[in-house]
């Protein structure tokens, strides 16, 4: 049995990761990725939103009539994402500001839809818990090394701290444009997927 | 699991009465604190506007009263352009008193969409460093973009022509698109810019693509690049708040006081 739970909780960390190797939640990951501070308060409320509904889906699921479920777990979710966003603006101004729309859209993030439906229907409040947490990590390691490049490399900071001295500013580092527009985290994502299935070679689709 | 169909209804009628509880549960106790944020936030940008904070300068609720030491609130007609000494800056509010029927006439129709002109206008005059004389007015502004109304405010020099500066505090315009009216690069574009032609007409526009210094093109604004239609929202919302609906009158009184 902890063998199961250590699976649910580390398997989305490298082995099934939500973005790298299921490839949900795209979206926000190139958008709020230019900076690490944003992408950590969105990975938390990611890890939040999607723990939760996990474990309030698990404890319903045995009551969610078939015929509703996905509206039913889509309530569940909208009104955990809210809640955040009002928490947010409440306690955190100017980052909510910065992530403008993209916590609204937690909402329609595949992973939490897809975890909601894929394992906490079907799962435990206990191990859907686990899972969601699981999952909401493996969404963050992607999301915090992908902001790690492209704000060291676009604009020479880490949290908003100077580490490579600008050239505007007197120092020596020409900042990458394209490491502060979307395409960027295309590549690196992609980058990061090939350096995840070189290590992990199961995760090869067969041809 | 297949259920009977009463038994769906009800348990989607509990589903939702718990999820609106919790979410307006929510909205509630926390509004006190976002209104607080908000009202900073609003403050934040007369102050960039007036041009006595940089964009990337980090104030806390203190350091904002501070600064405000150079900032007279007044409350205006609107329509005449006279002070309206009886009612209270710091307790006005503008957009309350443009929703309420009693206290609003409806505007005329206008691309930026404004609906109902506000009996009064609350209006920042910037002091210089003595408190004394009046270097700059920062004016509320508002109007309809491609998704959401912006607001924001716009500050003029002393020659009540030259942009000071702008800001806009809230807005639902796409991220990296017209979101970039955010962006202090692109608000810096407008500093130095002239409003009024020479026989004060309103002149200034949003252009397409890259407008030359202000020496050069003094009625001319950068575009935001793929936003064509907030960048047409902000030259209508400038045009229709410094003409003859907005704060037309309250300039040209100024400017009558000053003749005289």
């Amino acid at each position: 049995m902890a063998g199961k739970q250590q699976e649910a909780l580390a398997d989305p960390l490298f082995n099934s990761n939500p973005i790298a190797l299921q490839v949900l939640g795209i979206c926000s990951a190139l958008a709020v990725t230019t900076r690490m501070d944003t992408s950590l308060v969105m990975s938390i409320a990611v890890i939040c939103v999607l723990t939760l509904s996990n474990v309030f889906i698990s404890l319903l699921r045995n009551g969610i009539p078939t015929n509703i479920r996905i509206i039913v777990q889509l309530t569940i979710i909208a009104s955990l994402v809210i809640v955040t966003d009002q928490i947010l603006k409440a306690y955190l101004p100017d980052i909510s500001k910065q992530l403008s729309v993209f916590v609204g859209l937690i909402i329609t993030n595949c992973i939490i839809m897809g975890r909601a439906e894929a394992y906490a229907m079907a799962n435990p409040p206990g191990m859907s818990l686990l899972d969601g947490i699981g999952n909401g990590l493996g969404y963050a390691v992607i999301l915090m090394a992908t902001a790690f490049l492209r704000e060291l490399f676009g604009s020479g900071r880490l949290f908003g701290k100077e580490i490579l001295p600008l050239v505007t500013e007197g120092g020596w580092y020409n900042p990458n444009g394209l490491m502060l527009l979307s395409p960027s985290a295309f590549f690196i994502i992609g980058g990061l997927i090939w350096a995840l299935r070189v290590w992990k070679t199961d995760q090869i689709e067969a041809e | 699991m297949q259920r009977s169909p009463l038994y769906t209804i009800l348990f989607a009628t509990a589903v939702c009465i718990v999820c609106a509880i919790v979410v307006s549960a929510s909205a509630v106790s926390l509004k006190e604190r976002q209104e607080f944020n908000a009202a900073l936030e609003k403050q934040r940008n007369v102050l960039q506007a007036a041009g006595l904070m940089d964009a990337d300068e980090k104030l806390d609720a203190q350091e904002i009263a501070q600064r405000f030491a150079r900032i007279e609130m007044e409350v205006i007609e609107l329509t005449t352009g006279e002070p309206a000494p009886d009612v209270d800056p710091e307790t006005f509010n503008q957009a309350r008193e443009a929703k309420n029927p009693s206290t609003s006439t409806p505007a005329p129709p206008n691309p930026s969409l404004v609906k109902r002109l506000p009996n009064h206008a609350l209006i920042y005059k910037v002091l210089d460093e003595e408190g004394g004389d009046i270097e700059a007015v920062v004016l509320p502004v508002e109007g309809y973009g491609l998704w959401k109304t912006l607001y924001g405010f716009i500050a003029l020099e002393d020659d009540l022509n030259t942009v000071r500066g702008i800001t806009f505090y809230d807005h639902g315009e796409t991220p990296g698109l017209g979101g970039e009216v955010d962006n202090p690069r692109w608000k810096s574009r407008w500093v130095g810019r002239k409003v009024f032609g020479d026989d004060g007409e309103l002149k200034i526009e949003v252009i397409k693509g890259f407008a030359p210094p202000p020496d050069e093109a003094p009625y001319k604004v950068d575009g935001l690049s793929g936003a064509t239609l907030t960048s047409r929202g902000v030259t209508n919302l400038v045009h229709f708040w410094l003409g003859e609906n907005g704060f037309g009158p309250y300039l040209e009184k100024i400017e009558q006081r000053r003749a005289t």
